[in-house]
């Protein structure tokens, strides 16, 4: 399962991977809702140039980001596809019962295409630059002000780290039992709707059973080291803010209000 | 020789499922490298994890380096207490080899300057600190062992419990293990109980423990223990590899005295058989 993304990390040394993780997951954030700002040529222009530079700078090679894009393809295409067919006004070019294709659909396709692909770019710089620690991290210290309401942030992040790093782990077993059951003659993936529900059953039976095991092995193991609660634990990383935060925090910032003066209001 | 652990009369039992153990007693010398072993089911596992206080007894006492396992001194215990156990995988809670390690740290609450450079220490001893930034889905069986180790050196405990840790190990890996391990007891006098399958391991202990149907058949040197291939094999377990060659040269008639030998005093033992020829 090389080419599954999600949860994977590549180590690095670039200003992207220095940054602090609730800073990135707060940028990333914040990107998309100004991706949703965006609404003419010059507004995703100044925003795929920011992405480019971010993709750029973090150092890791753009056939990751692509790896990234293809399982989404067909809903991207999907939408695309239906945002141009089905969109009305402007000039029409071609038009056959409700479809029609004029050409402030092509260009609303388009921009729902970049819209994708800076969501996705911006959220795979994201799980490629920090570990799933970090991220969990970033998400305990983001979420830290719901600690008044008694939520428990602590064991969220504690689970949450967990989960990312059991995410390979089941990967990889999900690909074994497929195969195992596929050499005792169990056929994944053809036939109709019901069949292949029915082929799914040897796959998430031992999947759920071998998630239960784990479970309860990692809780024991986590016992016998010493863990009692998750509040009462020193940190053995801590990611501050530091200046390259701030730095990042100033650019896109500036390019957000840009975006908010460019666009068609 | 002072006990470090010892278990009195205990009785346990899984829920709706027969008496594991029935008035079992039992006692391990300090300083000293234990083995246990046993068949499937005789309660091995469960054991190891009746002393770290994982599960709660039912009936009588266990009393480890002074403290009685019960929920007050359960942390006490634990601090301890270091155990290793056999999926490498389940074991693994850090996203990385060095957030392994450090999480017995944390929940300890040392500080973190503390922490980095127990942490940098401990995978140094075990050989992994070039490891420390990599991820557990790229690390080997015996690798992610090594960092199971480190995270138990890290806490300094008196005893190590391996739980059965090279069963999933190929024969390098498992060798590697157990050197590491024997290199550790030695520098910081550590008592190590390993409860185990594998013969050969066990026959390299100070003592060998016996558990069958939840009683303790023997409680010896290997010397004396692997020499009994019958009484070995009538509970279900193999001998090692030098106490079958011994039996089978004595089928063919070549006398040889019923003691346990290990390779070396086997090969001295044989060179003096050719030479008096």
């Amino acid at each position: 399962m090389s080419n599954f993304l999600f949860g994977r990390y590549l180590p690095g040394n670039s200003w992207v991977h220095q940054m602090s993780p609730q800073s990135k997951l707060m940028l990333s954030f914040y990107f998309v809702v100004v991706i949703f700002f965006a609404n003419n040529i010059w507004t995703y222009a100044a925003l795929s140039v920011l992405i480019l530079m971010v993709v750029l700078m973090s150092g890791v090679s753009i056939g990751y980001f692509l790896k990234g894009i293809r399982p989404l393809i067909w809903l991207i295409i999907f939408t695309v596809l239906l945002q141009i067919l089905f969109s009305s006004g402007g000039h029409v070019y071609w038009h056959f019962g409700p479809f029609s294709v004029s050409d402030t659909s092509l260009i609303n396709g388009g921009f729902i295409f970049i819209r994708f692909l800076l969501i996705i770019m911006i959220s795979t710089v994201l799980t490629l630059t920090t570990t799933p620690l970090a991220i969990a991290d970033g998400v305990q210290t983001v979420l830290r002000p719901l600690k008044k309401v008694h939520f428990p942030v602590d064991t969220l992040a504690l689970m949450l780290s967990i989960a990312l790093r059991f995410v390979p782990t089941l990967m990889d077993e999900m690909e074994t039992i497929l195969n195992a059951q596929r050499s005792r003659g169990v056929d994944f993936g053809s036939g109709s709707l019901r069949h292949r529900i029915q082929a799914a059953v040897p796959l998430l039976v031992p999947l759920f059973t071998g998630a239960i095991n784990h479970a309860e092995n990692l809780s024991t193991a986590m016992e016998a080291r010493g863990f009692t609660d998750s509040e009462h634990r020193s940190k053995y990383r801590i990611y501050r803010w530091q200046r390259k935060d701030t730095i990042s925090w100033a650019v896109f910032l500036l390019v957000g209000v840009l975006v908010l003066f460019i666009r068609k209001s | 020789m002072k006990d470090i652990i010892q278990i009195k009369n205990i009785s346990f039992n899984y829920p709706e499922q027969e008496k594991l153990f029935n008035n079992f007693s039992m006692n391990i010398q300090e300083g000293k490298w234990t083995a246990i072993i046993g068949q499937n089911g005789s309660g091995k596992s469960t054991l190891a994890r009746l002393i770290d206080g994982l599960i709660v007894l039912k009936s009588g006492q266990i009393i480890v380096d002074g403290l009685t396992v019960n929920d007050t001194n359960i942390f006490e215990i634990r601090n301890k207490i270091g155990m290793v156990f056999q999926n490498p995988e389940d074991q693994f809670v850090g996203a990385t080899v060095e957030d392994d390690v450090a999480f017995g740290l944390e929940n300890r609450q040392v500080p973190r300057e503390q922490m980095h450079q127990i942490v940098e220490q401990s995978l140094r001893q075990v050989g992994m600190w070039d490891f420390r930034d990599r991820i557990p889905a790229n690390l080997s069986g015996g690798q992610k062992q090594r960092v199971a180790i480190a995270g138990i050196i890290a806490l300094s405990p008196k005893i190590i419990i391996l739980d059965e840790a090279t069963s999933m190990l190929d024969p390098r890996g498992r060798q590697d293990i157990l050197k590491l391990v024997n290199q550790i007891k030695r520098e910081n006098n550590l008592t190590v109980i390993s409860i185990t399958h594998d013969i050969d391991e066990a026959a390299g202990a100070d003592q060998v423990i016996v558990v069958n149907q939840g009683q303790v058949v023997e409680a010896d040197q290997p010397d004396h223990i692997f020499g009994d291939i019958e009484k070995l094999t009538s509970i279900g377990l193999s001998a090692p590899f030098t106490s079958e060659l011994l039996s089978a040269l004595k089928k063919r008639g070549i006398d040889s005295h019923s003691q346990y030998l290990n390779d070396e005093r086997l090969i001295t033992w044989i060179k003096q058989l050719i030479s008096k020829k």
